[in-house]
């Protein structure tokens, strides 16, 4: 029998990255799926899109560092961060947008900055907030949910308005976003944040059509089973412990905590936790996107930290700010603040006690110094 | 005499160099940043402040080099920033005069322009210590380095963010520039981020990044050079 020696970490993790990001993405199929059933083709061809411009991007980008690009391309984090950037995007948005959506994700946020590991923000949010607040108004362009659309794009007019802005038949794509009343309609956050700026109440808000009725009544139609899948598949990537459950856990009760605050003190202006749960990117962004290992932070209390404030400033923002949506704007903030929490929640190490960190590091330093 | 005449014309080759490339305000010494990557949204609002950058910061150097016998030192700065401001005054009543629109959209910044660290610097590190003409040229070629790179990202800004370039040519020269405006693409669409603040940082970033590479590829082929030479000297030399 051989004894080798080597030294520690003992026990090596059996995952690798690639296996980590593909299992990621194999877990934001169920949701992937329900965003094509009920906003069509247009979230499939802006995946393909997505991947083959962040692959593209990051292989250019390393050829150009003189690094090895099969090698590093083969851990799957472009393609993720192209998934997760197009999962975000209008599906019927122009080609070209979301090219630069992804080159601004590859380039400057991930490549710029080092690669895979080096990012202070996460790449796929920094490119949809590029997006976001370069292309406001197409930004905003989503098609009503399968089953209040009155015109439903195949396949063929998909690809056609994503390339040309005209479907087969000549429809742009302000006629396709024309629900069964005629009304052009809203995403469920849109269409709160416009009753209430009209002076409506939030409680008359959901009964609109956007909105399922019944006994979830602000679960936005489509939109709440698209979360509920993300939801599901984050709770697939906990059981398996490729995330932590502490990041997605204290988004969801920030979310909560704050929302049911605002919420009690005046239901008629603000949205109760399961209207913000369950509408927009929450889901997404607490299981998908937060979770990020490189850019979130590292330490177990800060986990909680980062979490919770993510799902704060989401309410906040939503609800005071000029966005309808802003989970990507807590995450990219949160990101910011990383070093800072990280800084402040180093837990203890054994045999050593937490008081005067200062005073020991201190002298610490004085002993090297000496 | 003729020698004299030679390191003269050296001293102001180096002060161009200085000023244009190597120790460049924007790019290198990173000095006023503020008016930099907050007017620089368009071409002509970057020539505007650039125009009204180096005519205080020539105006300031002369002055100081001038003074530069009696101004105690203890009371330097004051001094320097009394006379900065006072062209800088002068500026401002200028271009109220003659260029209204454009004074109006560059609004703060022009009386702003008395904080650029890149006068006051210029006025403490050169001026305060050398000759009034030499003074005067570091002025110009300071000043000209600023100007430069203020057009140069306002020009990339208005290109990629609102698809124009000279738009709005006549609110520094006149009405004779009212056609200058090139237009490059036209549509609903403009990409809004260049025109935004970010706008400014990210090309900034880009525009040191460029100066960098080019710096490291001028490097790399002087020390080709310098092997060169430095193999024949030792072939030579008597050790």
């Amino acid at each position: 029998m051989i004894l080798g020696t080597s030294s520690s970490p003992h026990h090596t993790a059996r995952r690798s990255t690639q296996i980590i990001m593909q299992l990621v993405m194999l877990a934001a199929i169920p949701g992937l799926l329900a965003q094509w059933y009920f906003f069509g083709w247009g979230v499939v061809i802006q995946l393909a899109l997505a991947i083959v411009t962040c692959v593209g991007c990051e292989a250019l980008v390393l050829a150009l560092r003189k690094k090895p690009v099969v090698f590093v391309l083969n851990d799957y984090s472009a393609v993720l961060t192209g998934w997760l950037l197009a999962i975000c995007l209008p599906p019927l948005l122009p080609w070209w947008m979301t090219v630069i959506g992804c080159v601004f994700a590859i380039v400057i946020a991930k490549q710029l900055y080092g690669g895979l590991g080096f990012n202070i923000f996460n790449p796929a949010m920094i490119g949809y907030v590029v997006l976001l607040i370069s292309f406001p108004a197409q930004m905003s362009q989503w098609l009503p949910v399968n089953g209040l659309a009155e015109l439903s794009p195949s396949l063929l007019d998909s690809l056609s308005v994503i390339f040309t802005g005209f479907t087969v038949s000549g429809h742009d794509i302000e006629q396709l976003r024309y629900t069964i009343d005629g009304v052009t309609s809203a995403t469920p956050l849109d269409s709160v944040r416009t009753a209430i700026t009209l002076n409506n109440t939030y409680s008359d808000a959901i009964n609109s059509p956007v909105f399922n009725g019944g006994l979830l009544a602000s679960w936005g139609a489509g939109w709440g089973w698209i979360s509920a899948f993300y939801l599901l598949g984050g709770i697939a990537l906990i059981m398996a412990n490729i995330i932590n459950w502490r990041i997605p856990v204290s988004v969801l009760v920030g979310v909560a905590i704050t929302a049911t605050v605002l919420n009690l003190l005046n239901g008629d202006l603000y949205g109760s936790a399961v209207y913000h749960w369950f509408n927009g990117a929450v889901m997404v962004g607490a299981f998908f996107i937060a979770t990020d290992p490189v850019s979130a932070s590292t330490t177990a209390k800060g986990k909680v930290v980062f979490g919770a404030l993510i799902g704060f400033w989401i309410v906040i923002i939503r609800t005071f700010g000029g966005y309808p949506d802003a989970v990507a704007f807590s995450i990219l903030f949160l990101n910011m603040s990383v070093p800072l929490i990280d800084y402040y929640t180093q837990p203890r190490t054994y045999g050593h006690s937490t008081k005067n960190r200062a005073e020991n590091s201190a002298e610490k330093r004085k002993k090297k110094s000496n | 005499m003729s020698n004299e005449d030679n390191s003269q014309k050296d001293m102001f080759k180096d002060l161009a160099i200085q000023g244009l490339w190597k120790n460049n305000p924007a790019l290198v010494q990173l000095l006023g940043l503020c008016p930099l990557l907050a007017v620089t949204s368009t071409f002509i609002n970057g020539l505007g402040l650039g125009l009204a950058t180096l005519i205080v910061l020539i105006g300031s150097n002369i002055t100081v080099s001038v003074v530069r016998q009696w101004v105690p030192n203890e009371i330097r700065i004051p001094v320097f920033v009394m006379i900065i401001a006072a062209y800088v005054t002068v500026i401002e009543l200028l271009m109220n005069a003659y260029t209204y629109n454009l004074y109006l959209t560059l609004g703060i910044f022009i009386p702003l322009i008395v904080t650029n660290c890149a006068i006051i610097g210029r006025a403490e590190a050169f001026a305060s210590k050398n000759s009034v003409l030499l003074s005067a040229f570091d002025g110009l070629t300071m000043g000209m380095g600023f100007t430069v790179v203020l057009v140069l990202l306002g020009g990339l800004r208005e290109i990629i963010g609102a698809g124009t370039l000279f738009a709005g040519a006549e609110r520094l020269f006149g009405d004779i520039a009212a056609g200058w405006s090139i237009t490059f693409y036209q549509g609903d669409t403009t990409f809004l981020l260049a025109i935004l603040p970010p706008g400014a940082f990210l090309g900034m970033g880009l525009i040191i990044a460029v100066k960098n590479s080019i710096d490291a590829k001028l490097e790399k082929v002087q020390t080709k050079k310098n092997t060169v030479t430095i193999q024949r000297a030792r072939v030579t030399t008597e050790v």
